[in-house]
């Protein structure tokens, strides 16, 4: 892409919104990236305020937006129908509602999100070498982003919820037959949740928090072939490719939902039995 | 076994456009002129032709042309490149825009004061080796040093410095270190014979939490170092564990601080 005739070219010193010298499609990135995650967040709170389609009977399939499901009305769930301490008054309960925000908040901390949201919407800057739209600027330092410090406690979480969603794609091997009994089988929906826990665990894995704690702290690996300079090189490699996992399982993790919804509500079979037990 | 490619005979050159920034830190404009570009140039060549055929008094900073000094750092197309590491057949069609960086006060045309930086160098702490062992050596893993030895990469174009929202937006220079200085004291706070502390300079001084992690330093890089990934995060992650995490401030009231 070229100048247009007649452009007239920022000096060194311009600034504000959009000043560059920048003649290529520098809006392109944060725009896709704007809309993706956009429609993430109208979809994902449309599904947690939803509280039914979220399982499907005769199989152990779960909404990943839904498990765990510390109370709820599937038999998925923990500890009973709903929470004593939910204000049913003011607002309907869903089992979603509870949970969502370990992992919301395990994306909002994580340091490549953070790359893509503060460039697509807060303008922060919006691309490299492109003017912002505001002269005033606090970094991390103070309320409410120095809260980001606390990735890893979040990390601690989202670690625990990829183990139980992992259980989840385990127990999607096995269906309920007609008769009531047990089968081992396997359906769309297991390959489904049992690859959305895959992507999950290679973007949880990968996090830069989760790199520092297992090696990147120290400033020895110790002897050569020694555990943390092993576990530090694998969690490396899948650091590498985080932005891919991370919006890869993003997608996904929307993508089980809509399939565990439309079978929940479609009664489609989606499984085959391979032997029953 | 396929042929060799001829090798041309002949050297065709085409005209291009170039809009210079003409002028100093106080006032300026943007000068066009016309280069003949021929196969294999980069933005550096054109601009000393311009020099001897146009304008014997624009001023340029360059030193090896060889993308090792990092003296020839400017903005080409709006972004912050090295003039000798870019090739023109890189460029789209069209005029080509050079400017000098704009995080540094314009001295004259394309060359800016960079002085800045090496006054933030001399307050980082340097190198203090650990105790030499009996035999009076300092014994190190190879696998240690490669993680610090891409640090050493580091050419000191500051285009990083440049790109980095913080100096060139919000003029920060007072209290930021910047991404060069990240990437220095990433070298040092992870060398294995270090001894040195460097996290609370890390926070008052350098102010790393103004880093929000926009990876513009690591996309302009000449020299493709990892600077976000590799060393703002895992310092950021040290900062962390001195002051935001209860959990390594109790361990280390158990086990002690291992610096």
């Amino acid at each position: 892409m070229s100048y247009a005739p007649g452009t007239v070219l920022p000096g060194p010193h311009a600034k504000g919104l959009g000043a560059t010298a920048r003649s290529d499609a520098w809006w392109a990135a944060p725009l896709g990236f704007f809309l993706l995650l956009a429609g993430f967040v109208v979809y994902s709170t449309w599904a947690a305020f939803q509280g039914a389609h979220y399982w499907v009977p005769g199989t152990n399939y779960i909404s990943p937006f839904y498990s765990p499901e510390l109370w709820g009305t599937s038999p998925h769930a923990w500890f009973g129908a709903a929470p004593p301490f939910w204000p049913l008054a003011i607002l309907q309960y869903s089992p979603a509602l509870l949970i969502l925000g370990i992992p919301a908040g395990f994306r909002l901390t994580c340091y490549y999100y953070r790359k893509v949201y503060y460039r697509a919407f807060w303008a922060d800057p919006t691309a490299c070498a492109v003017g912002e739209p505001r002269n005033d600027y606090w970094g991390e330092n103070f309320l409410p982003l120095i809260l980001w410090n606390a990735h890893r406690f979040v990390l601690y979480l989202a670690i625990i919820f990829t183990c139980i969603l992992g259980y989840d794609a385990l127990k999607s091997f096995i269906f309920t037959t007609k008769d009531g009994g047990h089968a081992i089988g396997i359906g769309i929906g297991t390959v489904i949740l049992t690859l959305n826990t895959v992507l999950l665990m290679g973007y949880t894995l990968g996090c830069h928090s989760f790199r520092h704690l297992v090696g990147g702290r120290c400033d020895s690996f110790g002897a050569k072939g020694s555990t943390t300079h092993s576990l530090w090189s694998g969690v490396t490699w899948l650091n590498e490719r985080h932005p891919f996992f991370a919006m890869i399982s993003l997608c996904w993790v929307a993508a089980s939902d809509v399939y565990v919804r439309v079978l929940s509500i479609s009664g489609w079979h989606d499984h085959l039995i391979l032997f029953r037990f | 076994m396929s042929s060799p490619s001829p090798v041309p005979t002949t050297t065709r050159s085409e005209p291009r456009t170039f809009i210079i920034w003409r002028g100093d830190k106080d006032s300026g404009t943007y000068t066009p002129y016309t280069a003949e570009i021929t196969a294999g140039m980069v933005v550096l060549d054109a601009i000393h032709q311009i020099q001897a055929v146009h304008a014997p008094d624009l001023a340029v900073r360059w030193n090896c042309k060889a993308g090792k000094c990092g003296s020839c750092a400017a903005e080409i197309n709006g972004k912050p490149r090295l003039m000798c590491m870019t090739r023109m057949e890189s460029l789209p069609p069209g005029p080509i825009h050079v400017a000098p960086m704009k995080a540094f006060p314009n001295i004259k045309d394309l060359v800016t004061d960079v002085k800045w930086n090496y006054a933030v160098n001399k307050r980082i702490k340097p190198f203090k080796p650990k105790q030499v062992e009996a035999d009076g050596s300092l014994r190190m893993q190879q696998h240690d040093i490669d993680r610090v030895q891409e640090f050493r990469k580091c050419i000191e174009c500051f285009l990083c410095q440049d790109t980095c929202h913080v100096l060139r937006e919000h003029d920060k220079h007072a209290e930021f270190a910047g991404p060069r200085f990240f990437v220095r004291m990433a070298s040092l706070e992870m060398h294995p014979q270090d001894a040195e502390d460097r996290r609370e300079f890390l926070k008052k001084e350098a102010a790393i939490g103004y880093c929000n992690i926009t990876k513009c330093c690591t996309e302009v890089c000449p020299e493709h170092i990892h600077i976000t990934d590799n060393a703002i995060i895992p310092l950021k992650e040290r900062v962390v564990d001195q002051y935001y995490d209860p959990l390594a401030a109790a361990i280390r009231f158990v086990f002690g601080s291992k610096k």
